[in-house]
């Protein structure tokens, strides 16, 4: 029986034994149903979850454990002269073996038989069923083959049985429980807490599999390439991993794509800042309301842009820009026209990047600089000082703290942007001081190194999961500090 | 002090001109300077939106015009089938020589000497090689058409099109610019007989993606963005309002809650490449799903838009007055009775509004999905989520990296198209807050 009409069956079952179990709970009640703890839904509700819970577990647990189970036993079945020969070659042959048994289920049986007493030839049967195989089949391929299918035959109707049986055995122990008095509501609201809780789990569960997975890779990676020289290396130069190639040895230097990732963040934030800032303080201080209510959602619609956009603007409009503009410019200067800033550059990228991190900047400030008492600001108003030097004298001061926080948030940011990078930053892995120049960054090698056709054990592709954890830490720090003092400084003026 | 003036008024009646100078006016001016600053600033933040469309726009509106050539192509038995097979052999049909058919109609209408080589090569070059699979599909659709003629509306090949929407510029000399003189002039010819004409570009909404400007469009990429909007959709609601309700009203305050508490806060503030890099190795590498299946792309979304419906959801939790649950529990509700029946549906406009804000989100997402193998050249509709398929924002990122003025004009409409969407889905977000919101 298959899967989806075993998981019908069970559905069914769990749907009967929803209304039995109503009725039967109304039933209790003679006539009188304010003598019923629960109401007749939750006994219901209680039978179904008994009917399905188990059964389904069992049912997830069976189609985890069954086809490893069975490979086991293949494995096991093999013959001495593929056991020996180690790993690769065992699972080349349950590979063909689990191919041999696809194509022996569409066979008829005239045809099984005159494979099995020999008078047929394997490879031609099964080429004719449009099964291809790549050599004339070891004599132990069909027996092994056929056990297999027998295996899992048996193992799919032992497991249609057990959920079958466990489904209606939970409907049936929870019907002969169902009484007036019966508590149904409290065990019905303990799964669902018991879910609740488990949904808030996969929160956790992301950040463990986020360590997990890239810790275990960049291990992996790091039995090949030494920490030291990864993390305190200068040059970047992965060299090619095409699939096979194998012996090619690159040189997997952090320094240089940290030193871009850094330098274009910080061109970004010396962009965003001011603006950002400025702008919040208008916003919070000055502005009308009318203003406000139409320029805050227009600076927000900012936010809401994607990020490949910004970097379809870099690639098309402001990288171009730049690039003529400096020609010009250096004509102007010295007759001589040639660009001295290239279209793809740490000065584009962090334009365009600081140009996306404004409305983060003065959505962050301008809550904070809310937050700030009215009392403060009266107090220094009632003292006589401009509103201007009552916000650089006394509010910044005491939202200080929240700005800090709000500018390393933005930061975590810029440093994690993927997408402008990627088509405004460049390629080449550089270290140097000029903005004008390409640089290139962590994200963008993390993308390089994982698109195209990947062999998934080299250093080459393994080196993206190194820096995604370098990522994941710089940023993590950056986050987990900056909701720290936003928390402590919401704290102090609540 | 009452005393004192009293007694000595006269020593505190100074002359105006004495008054010690306090710079009232440089502080005005700086009062006046710091607004300027302000204003300033945000002028500068709605310049750059104003910039960022217009380049969008100006770029992308012609995108919504196709120019298609329509010629009457001869489907002459002689080109096609030419022995006759197509009765036992069908497959005949799919290899026949359209292009053929094509270069015929085109050597008829504009009167060129087939043997002219090098100009019947510039003539062929006007109509897109997408004509022999159009042709093809005519055909194989209807082989009765064998042997008749029939107008076809061919599409004019990139650059044409290009040429057509007054996009190149003509004064380069001719060895430098892809149309030609000759070119130019047979497309006058055409669009005065009628043959050559503009009209809205269907294509761009359809086709999926091609090496070939004027035959690639987004309707593949669409499709696999929706696969992967309602894996997000089905997955991240539930465990997000079931996440957030357990926090919110149920979560002792303890270290374990503490716990999770900033890990959600984190999470929502992880680069999303990160996001990548987990499907990667644990959908991917660990549970063996598919590469470039809108399945791994929808589930890697979920876990990334999480912790945003979950603070949004808790957000509109927190909103619902104590009142509304002491009531509830006055009357006799369970705690889980008083959530589910009365707290939940007054909070709901606000989970909907953060859920529509993390779907348009990652609807624009682009990162994690390249490195799942998303940027696929898929052709084809993807017929589930465990086939092959693109994504809206990654069709764009792949666009964007073509070289080809009409692939620069693809790119614009795509992310006009793209950022419809997302104004779609914003607005629908602010409706809903402005019409079910309650101030308590």
């Amino acid at each position: 029986m298959s899967t989806s009409l075993i998981l019908l069956i069970v559905l069914i079952i769990g749907v009967t034994a929803y209304f039995v179990a109503r009725s039967r709970a109304v039933a209790s009640a003679n006539g009188k149903l304010s003598t019923l703890h629960s109401l007749p839904g939750y006994h219901g509700t209680y039978a179904a979850i008994w009917a399905l819970l188990p059964a389904f577990a069992v049912l997830c647990v069976w189609l985890v454990a069954s086809p490893v189970m069975i490979e086991k036993t293949i494995r096991e079945a093999l013959p001495e002269s593929v056991t020996s020969q180690g790993e690769a070659p065992v699972q080349l042959a349950v590979g063909q073996v689990m191919s041999v048994a696809g194509g022996l289920r569409l066979l008829s049986g005239d045809e099984l038989a005159a494979l099995t007493n020999g008078s047929a030839n394997l490879r031609e049967t099964l080429a004719a069923k449009g099964v291809p195989m790549a050599s004339e089949g070891e004599p132990y391929l069909l027996g092994t083959a056929q056990e297999y299918n027998d295996l899992k035959d048996g193992s799919q109707l032992a497991m249609t049985a057990a959920v079958i049986v466990i489904a209606l055995a939970g409907a049936v122990f929870a019907l002969r429980g169902i009484s007036a008095p019966f508590r149904a509501r409290n065990r019905v609201e303990r799964v669902m807490l018991g879910a609740l809780l488990l949904a808030s789990f996969i929160a956790i569960l992301t950040t463990v599999g986020i360590i997990g997975s890239m810790l275990s890779e960049a291990i992996r990676f790091f039995q090949s390439v030494s920490p030291s020289t990864f993390f305190f290396g200068t040059v970047w130069d992965p060299r090619f991993a095409a699939a096979g190639s194998g012996g090619a040895e690159g040189q997997f230097g952090l320094l240089p794509l940290l030193a871009g990732t850094l330098y274009i963040a910080f061109v970004a934030m010396l962009f965003a800042v001011p603006v950002g800032l400025f702008a919040a303080i208008y916003m919070a201080e000055y502005a009308r309301p009318a203003v406000r209510s139409i320029a805050k959602p227009l600076l927000e619609i900012l936010a809401g842009i994607p990020t490949i956009v910004y970097g379809f603007f870099a690639l098309i409009t402001v990288g171009p820009f730049l690039r003529d503009f400096s020609a010009e410019l250096n004509g102007l200067v010295t007759g001589n026209y040639v660009n001295f800033i290239q279209a793809q550059s740490v000065l584009t990228a962090g334009i365009v990047m600081g140009i996306m991190l404004i409305p983060f900047v003065s959505s962050l400030s301008d809550d904070i600089i809310t937050q700030v008492p009215r009392s403060l600001r009266d107090g220094s108003l009632g003292l006589g000082a401009t509103r201007s030097e009552t916000i650089k004298k006394v509010v910044l001061p005491a939202a200080l703290p929240g700005i800090v926080g709000a500018l390393l948030l933005t930061a975590s940011r810029a440093v994690g942007e993927t997408m402008i990078v990627v088509l405004a930053a460049g390629v080449a892995a550089r270290m140097q001081l000029n903005p004008f120049e390409a640089m290139t960054t962590v994200t963008v090698k993390i993308v390089n190194q994982l698109t195209g056709d990947l062999e998934f054990n080299s250093p080459q592709t393994l080196v993206a999961f190194a820096l995604g954890i370098t990522l994941f830490a710089i940023t993590l720090c950056l986050n987990i500090y900056a909701l720290y003092i936003v928390r402590k400084y919401r704290e102090q003026y609540e | 002090m009452t005393e004192i003036t009293a007694s000595s008024p006269a020593t505190f009646v100074r002359p105006a001109q004495t008054r010690r100078d306090i710079g009232i006016k440089k502080r005005y001016r700086a009062e006046k300077r710091f607004r300027v600053y302000g204003v300033a600033a945000i002028l500068t933040g709605l310049f750059f939106l104003f910039v960022l469309l217009w380049t969008v726009v100006s770029n992308g509106y012609t995108a919504f015009l196709q120019t298609t050539i329509s010629l009457p192509i001869e489907f002459s038995e002689k080109v096609i089938d030419p022995k006759n097979e197509r009765a036992d052999n069908p497959a005949k049909l799919m290899t026949a020589n359209y292009p053929l058919l094509v270069r015929d109609a085109l050597v008829k209408a504009l009167n060129i000497d087939p043997a002219n080589r090098a100009l019947v090569k510039q003539a062929t070059d006007m109509v897109s090689a997408s004509a022999r699979t159009q042709l093809r599909d005519i055909v194989v659709a209807n082989p009765s058409v064998i042997g008749t003629t029939q107008t076809v509306s061919l599409l004019a090949e990139g650059n044409i099109d290009s040429a057509n929407k007054g996009q190149i510029d003509l004064t380069v000399a001719e060895a430098n610019r892809k149309v030609k003189d000759k070119q130019i002039e047979w497309m006058k010819m055409l669009s005065e007989s009628g043959s050559l004409t503009k009209s809205f570009n269907t294509g761009l909404f359809t086709y999926g993606a091609s090496s070939r400007p004027e035959a690639a469009g987004i309707g593949v990429a669409a499709l696999g963005s929706l696969y992967m909007m309602l894996i997000v959709l089905v997955l991240a609601l539930p465990i997000g309002v079931c996440a957030s309700i357990y926090l919110e009203e149920f979560a002792p305050k303890n270290r374990l809650t503490d716990l999770i508490e900033v890990n959600i806060n984190n999470l929502a503030a992880v680069p999303s490449i990160v996001y990548g890099l987990l499907g990667l190795a644990v959908f991917i590498n660990f549970a063996g799903m598919p590469r470039s299946a809108a399945l791994v792309g929808g589930l890697v979304l979920t876990l990334m838009t999480l912790p945003t419906i979950i603070i949004a959801t808790r957000a509109a939790l927190k909103a619902v007055p104590p009142s509304i649950r002491s009531a509830a529990l006055g009357l006799g509700a369970s705690k889980m009775q008083t959530i589910f029946h009365h707290v939940l549906p007054l909070a709901m406009p606000g989970v909907l509004t953060g859920t529509i804000i993390g779907l348009a989100h990652a609807l624009g997402e682009t990162a994690p999905l390249l490195l799942i193998g998303m940027v696929a050249f898929v052709v084809d509709y993807p017929g589930s989520p465990m086939e092959p398929s693109t994504a809206l924002p990654v069709q764009i990122y792949m666009w964007a990296n073509e070289a080809e003025r009409a692939f620069v004009e693809r790119t614009s409409g795509a992310i006009i198209i793209l950022l419809v969407f997302l104004v779609i889905m914003n607005l629908g977000a602010i409706l809903l807050r402005r019409r079910f919101e309650r101030r308590w």
